[in-house]
């Protein structure tokens, strides 16, 4: 195949991810130097203020004053988000080994179930989760019903179910690359260490697991990004008593009608992603040499 | 073979000219365009309509007053009517994206109730007609909260049984019109005084609120998982339906109210269309039509009597004579960062 030929083929994908990944981001980017339009949009001339919102704020008498707020609002997403990918590891792990230790049917049957939910509207998901967790809510029925409470836990409207919410919907983006990267596990390497006396312990630490990290790298990054950016959970989940990244962005384009300052957080979530990318790939490359 | 061809050829002969005249018929009445909000348009009023003139009614729909906005001031042509909320109506004719249609003048204009014949975002009926309007205030549940309800202050400055019980709306306009409603200052206020007070009386409340979210509100209220909650009129009287402990409360300090309107775009091609639409909407039997569809309250006198008592006849349909409703305008930039500032502040 001659090089013009590969260059046809390959330039619908290019094309693709040019006008829908490229340029909107050039955009975000570029919107985020500029200045608001009054009524949503923006206008000339660009500035920095966007960026100098992070730290500083204009004070109700005009003057420029520091204040953490948004600086406590990433710090806040991104804790969330390194927490939710952390849990998803520590429970998608075991479940991928269990998978790949079964039948080859049984394990066509609990893969199906791993991707269940997607055949479910996340939004639909994550209300369920309101009904199962509110005051007069499933969970608390049935531990009064028990006998186990009196008055109902507070479960719904903290971080401990923002949380709740991030693992549930991001579980299987950790659980499928693990449980790609373990399939392919030579079953008399396990064998073989056993057979020189290598306990359970040892085995999942000198075997599995240095064969399942680049699945666990793989799987932390798809969970950690999308994590990250979420308002679906935050929003209903937390209550909108907390805010996070993804519920600021999204007010800063309607309410607050200040479209640079959006477009300067979205460009900030994607640095710190980009970030988690390139360390990530560098380990990699570490690795194979 | 031939004769079944021939057969058919003359059908399809047949079902081209009858369409063509049934087209002609429909060409001579012409089109409508409407864009309004999403699911905000009554079917039967819209199959009324063509009915009764034999106009064809296309909808278009926006999520958002901005939207609606920056899609008309783009050049955006081929709407002849739209539907748009007050405070926005001064915007778009300030910019010159609506035409004058002399409502005022149209036959059924008589129908208006008096006091929304001067509406202050259009106080001549120059540009727009009502649609339907509803008042913002908050709804409690008489059977846990026992205190008085005459008064915004168990909403903001609420009883100590009421901690994590209060709800609010999750948009920050709605709930600072309120608050400034409450404290008796100016909508869109960017006085730094005035922003202390307002900002120290929504801190003071947060302990007391469980959550901020316009969602949900009817379910969170039946649940009773929230005892008090910001509510309009509409929702909180699809709310009593479901438990009748729960009232809607006129304020003494006033409520906010809102209304939406019809108004016709300057670049509207079929303009005798859009007029013989505003008109229409101003008959009672018509606009009582959306209301069933909606769930809100009408400006056109009448109207509510052809509704269901138990909904036309309600309290959260017929506010009292002397309440002091306050419409927010839409506020300048200086405004919309101070109340950012607040609302980020309070939920950092």
């Amino acid at each position: 195949m001659g090089p013009n030929r590969t260059w046809l083929l390959i330039a619908p994908a290019m094309l693709v991810i040019g006008v829908f990944m490229v340029l909107p981001l050039f955009l975000a980017v570029g919107y985020s130097f500029m200045t608001a339009n009054p009524y949503g949009g923006v206008t000339a001339p660009a500035t920095f203020d966007a960026y100098l919102q992070f730290l500083y704020q204009r004070d109700f008498d005009d003057s420029l004053v520091f204040s953490p707020s948004y600086a406590l609002i990433i710090l806040r997403s991104v804790y969330l988000a390194i927490a939710t990918t952390i849990i998803c590891l520590v429970l998608g792990l075991p479940v991928a080994w269990y998978i790949v230790c079964q039948t080859p049917e049984r394990r066509r049957i609990l893969l199906f179930a791993v991707t269940l939910p997607f055949w479910i509207n996340t939004l639909i998901r994550t209300y369920c989760w309101i009904l199962i967790l509110r005051d007069e809510g499933l969970a608390n029925g049935a531990l009064r019903h028990a006998g186990i409470i009196s008055d109902p836990l507070p479960l719904l409207y903290n971080d401990g179910s923002i949380l709740l919410g991030l693992v549930y919907t991001f579980l299987p983006f950790m659980v499928l690359p693990i449980y790609s990267t373990l399939e392919r596990i030579d079953p008399r390497l396990i064998e073989a260490a056993h057979d020189l006396y290598a306990g359970r312990a040892a085995v999942f630490r000198r075997i599995v697991w240095p064969l399942a990290r680049p699945g666990a790298l793989a799987g932390a990054t798809l969970v950690f990004a999308p994590a990250l950016g979420s308002f679906l959970a935050p929003d209903l989940l937390g209550g909108g008593k907390k805010l996070l990244i993804g519920s600021l962005i999204q007010m800063q384009f309607t309410s607050s009608r200040n479209w640079p300052f959006g477009a300067a957080l979205s460009t900030v979530v994607t640095v710190v992603v980009l970030t988690v990318f390139v360390i990530r790939s560098r380990r990699v490359e570490e690795e194979r040499r | 073979m031939t004769k079944w061809k021939e057969g058919f050829s003359s059908l399809a002969l047949a079902a081209a000219i009858l369409g063509a005249i049934t087209t002609t018929v429909l060409a001579d009445a012409g089109e409508l365009h409407i864009y309004n909000w999403t699911d905000y348009t009554s079917d039967e009023m819209i199959k009324k309509f063509e009915a009764e003139t034999g106009i064809k009614v296309t909808i278009d729909t926006y999520d958002s007053n901005e939207t609606a906005l920056a899609k008309l001031s783009s050049g955006a042509a081929g709407y002849d009517v739209m539907i748009i909320s007050n405070d926005f109506v001064p915007i778009f004719v300030k910019q010159k994206l609506f035409q004058e249609v002399d409502a005022g003048a149209m036959p059924n204009f008589k129908n208006v109730d008096p006091k929304w014949q001067h509406r202050p975002w259009d106080p001549d009926a120059k540009y727009t007609v009502p649609w339907v309007w509803g008042t913002t205030s908050y709804s409690v549940d008489t059977a846990v909260y026992k205190g008085p309800t005459d008064s915004l202050k168990p909403l903001f400055d609420p009883p100590a049984e009421l901690k994590g019980k209060v709800g609010m709306f999750g948009s920050p306009t709605e709930v600072i019109s309120l608050a400034l409603v409450y404290l008796g200052k100016d909508q869109c206020n960017s006085n730094p005084a005035d922003l202390k007070e307002l900002d120290a009386l929504l801190e003071a409340q947060k302990p007391f609120v469980k959550v901020y979210n316009s969602d949900g509100i009817v379910e969170r209220q039946v649940a009773g998982e929230t005892v008090m909650h910001e509510q309009w009129s509409g929702k909180a009287l699809a709310t009593r339906q479901q438990k009748s402990t729960i009232k809607y409360v006129y304020p003494k300090e006033g409520a906010v109210g809102w209304m939406d309107n019809v108004a016709v775009p300057t670049t509207a091609p079929n303009l005798d269309n859009a007029k013989k639409f505003l008109n229409f909407l101003m008959d009672p039997e018509n606009i009582a039509l959306q209301q069933k569809y909606t769930g809100y309250q009408s400006a056109i006198a009448g109207s509510n009597k052809l509704l269901a008592p138990d909904i036309g006849g309600s309290p959260e349909f017929n506010p009292p004579a002397d309440l002091k409703i306050t419409f927010a305008p839409s506020c300048d930039e200086k405004a919309i960062r101070a109340y950012d500032r607040i609302w980020t502040n309070l939920r950092q």
